[in-house]
């Protein structure tokens, strides 16, 4: 079956979301930085909202450990991520705008890579590459909003991840404490619930509903 | 008195570093924000606690 139109696939969004509210996420531009259990769930449902442009970056290639809870097939192993995520997005939506780079991100090009993004997602699965990107962010980029993540290993309960608001343009999602290094894995449902929070912050600056 | 993350303590006159220490936390995997403004790692040395001063300090955790 041929895929709708650019208007219908619009319309439809409009009429579930509010016409105000698509014409925000059309005209937003977010950056996910890390597309693992994280990344590749926040782009999905970004991309499902009508997020106008989107940017994914991610050095790395798809393995089959990440198959437990990152949005990517067994038969897109070995692939870059950012390639694979990027054919998964085109077909949720396929007219959203979307840049892929295969790079890993440090302080050198972060500034000008995610120029263009309105909102920076923080997705990544290391601890000091997260304070990295945050502290780049937050010291170079002040008109940035910033969404990170941090504590979601385990099977602990689903409630102690929580959205904090630690500065105006700088939120955090996680319970803050569970930490994969603990040798606690990383399971999908506690993975989602975290991108979950991400992803709502995400499209609630963008609504202009910056409280938590 | 310095509120650090919610909690009144006696950090005054302290530099950032200094108070890192005192968590025993790496400056690695923190971030730190004095009243809402993110304190530069370069600075971390140099910049002062003062009384009333609001801060919070980020530790990150690995997971993604």
């Amino acid at each position: 079956m041929a895929i709708p139109s650019e208007q219908e696939m619009y319309r439809a969004l409009e009429e579930r979301h509010g016409a105000e509210l698509q014409r925000k996420l059309k005209s937003a531009s977010v950056a996910v930085c890390g597309l693992g259990g994280l990344g590749s769930n926040i782009a999905i449902a970004l991309a499902r909202a009508g997020v106008g442009r989107l940017h994914i970056i991610d050095f790395d290639r798809v393995d089959i450990s990440n198959l437990n809870r990152q949005q990517y097939f067994p038969e897109q192993l070995g692939q870059p991520k950012a390639v694979a995520l990027y054919d998964t997005l085109h077909r949720i939506a396929p007219y959203c705008n979307i840049r892929k780079d295969t790079v890993k991100l440090d302080e050198t090009n972060i500034p000008s890579l995610l120029s263009e993004a309105d909102i920076i997602v923080e997705a990544f699965d290391k601890a000091d590459q997260k304070a990295m990107l945050v502290n780049c962010v937050l010291e170079n980029m002040p008109g940035k909003y910033l969404v990170s993540g941090s504590g979601m290993a385990g099977i602990g309960p689903s409630n102690t991840i929580s959205t904090r608001r630690i500065a105006k343009r700088f939120y955090i999602c996680g319970d803050g404490v569970s930490d994969v290094d603990d040798g606690m894995g990383l399971v999908s449902s506690r993975v989602l619930i975290c991108a979950g929070h991400q992803a709502h912050t995400v499209i609630r600056i963008i609504a202009g509903e910056f409280d938590i | 008195m310095v509120k650090i993350n919610g909690e009144l303590l006696e950090k005054d006159g302290k530099t950032v570093a200094e108070m890192l220490a005192d968590m025993d936390i790496s400056g690695q995997r923190v971030a730190v924000e004095i009243n809402e403004e993110i304190v530069p790692k370069a600075r971390y040395d140099e910049t002062i606690l003062k009384d009333g001063d609001s801060v919070e300090v980020v530790r990150f955790v690995g997971g993604g």
